[in-house]
């Protein structure tokens, strides 16, 4: 795995240090996030609770550089984000962070493969091996059968799954969930959690929003937000090391599988 | 522009057939107006370039202010505002206009022509004396024109133009000897003319041509006036003075005092045909205008599209920003979709312009320059990227969690 700047030594991951967000700043101004900080070490595995319009997603967007806090600050490994520039922050998603939605997001009239191939389109990877990489992503996640498809021949189940092929197929060390089984059966969600499961006992850190204490339970970690604010944040089971309630469906060896993409 | 990014285009264009098919027939008539119009402006010029050697560069016409296109002033005048034998007679008289070297009456009349089965309505049937042949320059390209024996013995005998040939008789017949009807009077043919094309208002060729003396006997009837009067200078460096002359002459024929307007106006062959290249400039220009403007409404219409395709694909344009694409990416993604639009109905539109560039519009053969047509091509591929730059860059300028969140 690529090393991102400043990686390693004492720096956390992901560092949330007294993060506000207002959205609609003025009269009408909704204070959302009201100082959220949290360090998120390397390879841990946590689920962020709480109720509805409590500031999850929020919180997670600013995690995942797709949003900005309105003051505070938010650090990847060290490295403050609001000094970097539009491209940077592209490039900090492209390499170092995987997205994964409870709607999906695959792109429409995109094969799977295609959908699985655009990160490393965005990074400039050759043909050849954007293909090769994209197949080993799909293998990874059990469709290996269906990289043709287009999204709307795919189950939920499969569509998710796709996504989260496209979320670490540039080998990502952070792979963020907002609500990924939300919108699946029980099959799709054990589906799902064990390729989170592997993906985390392969070292890489793992942070998704869930409503559900059954996803929670295969987390090392359970952080819950209230009002803008943590109100608990309770660990169950050390950074390092498998995550709890590892699901082993396939008895395939999730190391090794792990291993082909990064 | 890597093949990657045509190919997403492409799919783009591809998943909304009708509304791309739409948009790129909006270019598509564009390039194809531009590159037909400039054509016909260009066949115009050409034509009434073309006049020159066959006008007869020494001729002056003389017409009525009525056949002139002024008022028939009507009362005591009436009488006057004509163009009779003693105009002709007074032109000829070399004491009087030293610089006239032939005079022609001219009388024209519309009509039916018949023969055989076949019935054409004629441009003009034109009576005049065989010297007029000389002051127009006429050419004949079978058979001959008529003489004064024709015009001595009131023979019916006719010269044809190639437009009227073509319009009654079959290929392979010989129009010479042919005898046609004109108005139900029997002509036969002793001549068929050579083609002169169109003079930018009418076809020079939709025309057939008697002696004067058979056409008052046979068609018009003891007329009172002339159409037209056709005169032939001594030289090319005498038709000012002959232009003068004339009008000395026929305002004393014609009793009009000194101040007074006249009631007949001269028309300089040369003159008129610079009137005629000025006018044929100015169409040219305002087809060109008309042509440029449609192109325009052609890329409006891609933008309008591109607008929407824009709004429709936000979450697509968050998807992707989120994987790590670039602004510099969407935008070009969006604006290779604009020109591909663009550059396929300019491609097609000058296939289309340069097809129907080899048909004679309205007796006009269009003449289509290579430059247009690249030029034309270019255009579009140019308004593809100005209009699709806008929307692009709407696209581009969007944060990823603002795209991601539209609905
Ligand atoms: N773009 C926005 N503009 C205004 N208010 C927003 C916006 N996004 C979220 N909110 C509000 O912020 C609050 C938290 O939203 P969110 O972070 O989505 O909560 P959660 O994911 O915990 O349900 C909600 O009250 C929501 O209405
Ligand atoms: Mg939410």
């Amino acid at each position: 795995m690529e090393a991102v700047p400043g990686v390693g030594g004492d720096s956390p991951v992901l560092l949330l240090d007294d993060v506000h967000k207002i959205y609609n700043p003025g009269p009408l101004q909704v204070h959302v996030l009201k100082g959220v900080s949290m360090a998120v070490e390397q390879g841990d595995y946590v689920a962020i609770m709480g109720h509805s319009g409590s500031g999850k997603s929020t919180m997670l967007n600013i995690l995942g550089c797709l949003d900005i806090p309105t003051a505070g600050r938010y650090l990847i490994s060290g490295v403050d984000v609001s000094e970097l520039d539009q491209n940077q922050l592209a490039e900090v998603r492209n390499r170092y962070l995987g997205f994964v939605y409870q709607s999906f997001n695959l792109v429409k009239r995109t094969s799977a493969q295609a959908n699985v191939e655009l990160p490393l389109v965005y990074a400039g990877v050759p043909k050849a091996e954007r293909r090769r990489r994209a197949l080993t992503a799909l293998g990874l996640v059990g469709l290996g059968e269906r990289t043709h498809h287009m999204p709307n021949e795919l189950s939920g189940g499969q569509q998710q799954r796709v996504a989260i092929a496209r979320a670490i197929v540039t080998g990502p060390s952070v792979v963020l969930g907002d609500e990924p089984t939300g919108n699946l059966d029980p099959t799709s969600t054990a589906e799902v959690l064990q390729i989170f499961g592997q993906l985390n006992a392969a070292g890489r850190t793992v942070v998704l929003i869930t409503h559900e204490t059954e996803v929670a339970d295969h987390a090392k970690r359970v952080v819950v937000l209230t009002d803008g604010r943590i109100s608990s944040d309770v660990r169950n089971a050390p950074v390092q090391g498998e995550p709890p309630n590892l699901i082993d469906l396939t008895g395939a060896e999730p190391r090794e599988a792990e291993e082909a993409i990064a | 522009m890597t093949p990657d990014s045509l190919r997403v285009a492409l799919r783009g264009i591809l998943a909304n057939r009708m509304r791309s098919t739409l948009t790129m027939l909006g270019i598509l008539i564009g390039t194809a107006a531009v590159i037909l119009l400039v054509a016909v402006g260009a066949g115009i010029s050409n034509q009434v370039q073309g006049q020159i050697g066959k006008l007869g560069t020494n001729a002056v016409y003389v017409l009525n202010e009525k056949n002139a296109g002024g008022q028939d002033r009507g009362g005591t005048n009436a009488r006057q505002i004509k163009l009779t034998r003693a105009d002709v007679k007074a032109l000829s008289d070399p004491g009087r206009a030293p610089s006239v070297k032939i005079v022609s009456p001219i009388t024209s009349t519309a009509g039916t022509v018949t023969w055989g089965g076949t019935t054409y309505s004629l441009g003009s049937f034109i009576g005049a004396e065989p010297v007029f042949g000389e002051i127009r320059n006429i050419r004949v390209q079978k058979g001959r024109w008529f003489n004064d024996g024709d015009q001595a013995g009131r023979a019916k005998v006719a010269a044809i133009g190639l437009t009227v040939v073509d319009h009654i008789f079959g290929k392979g017949v010989n129009p010479v000897g042919q005898t046609i009807q004109f108005n139900q009077v029997p002509f036969q043919i002793v001549g068929v003319l050579d083609r002169r094309g169109s003079n930018g208002l009418q076809d020079q060729d939709d025309v057939i041509f008697a002696p004067m003396s058979t056409v008052i006997d046979n068609v018009v009837g003891p007329i009172d006036s002339f159409t037209a009067i056709g005169v032939q200078a001594v030289s090319q460096n005498r038709i000012t003075a002959a232009v003068t002359e004339i009008n000395t002459t026929l305002r004393q024929t014609h009793n009009i005092r000194a101040g007074d307007p006249p009631d007949f106006k001269v028309f300089n062959a040369a003159d008129l045909l610079a009137a005629g290249k000025a006018t044929a400039r100015s169409f040219r220009t305002l087809l060109a205008i008309v042509a440029g403007i449609t192109l325009l409404i052609g890329g409006i219409g891609v933008m309008n599209i591109m607008l929407v395709t824009v709004t429709e694909r936000t979450r697509e344009i968050g998807i992707r920003k989120s994987l790590g694409a670039f602004t510099s990416d969407i935008m070009l993604q969006f604006l290779a979709e604009a020109v591909l639009l663009a550059g396929l109905g300019g491609v097609l539109g000058s296939v289309t312009g340069v097809l129907l560039g080899q048909l004679r519009i309205a007796a006009v053969q269009p003449i289509v320059s290579p430059g247009t047509v690249g030029l034309s091509f270019g255009v579009s591929v140019l308004i593809g990227v100005f209009f699709g730059a806008y929307p692009a860059s709407r696209a581009a300028a969007l944060t990823p969690i603002e795209a991601l969140r539209y609905e």
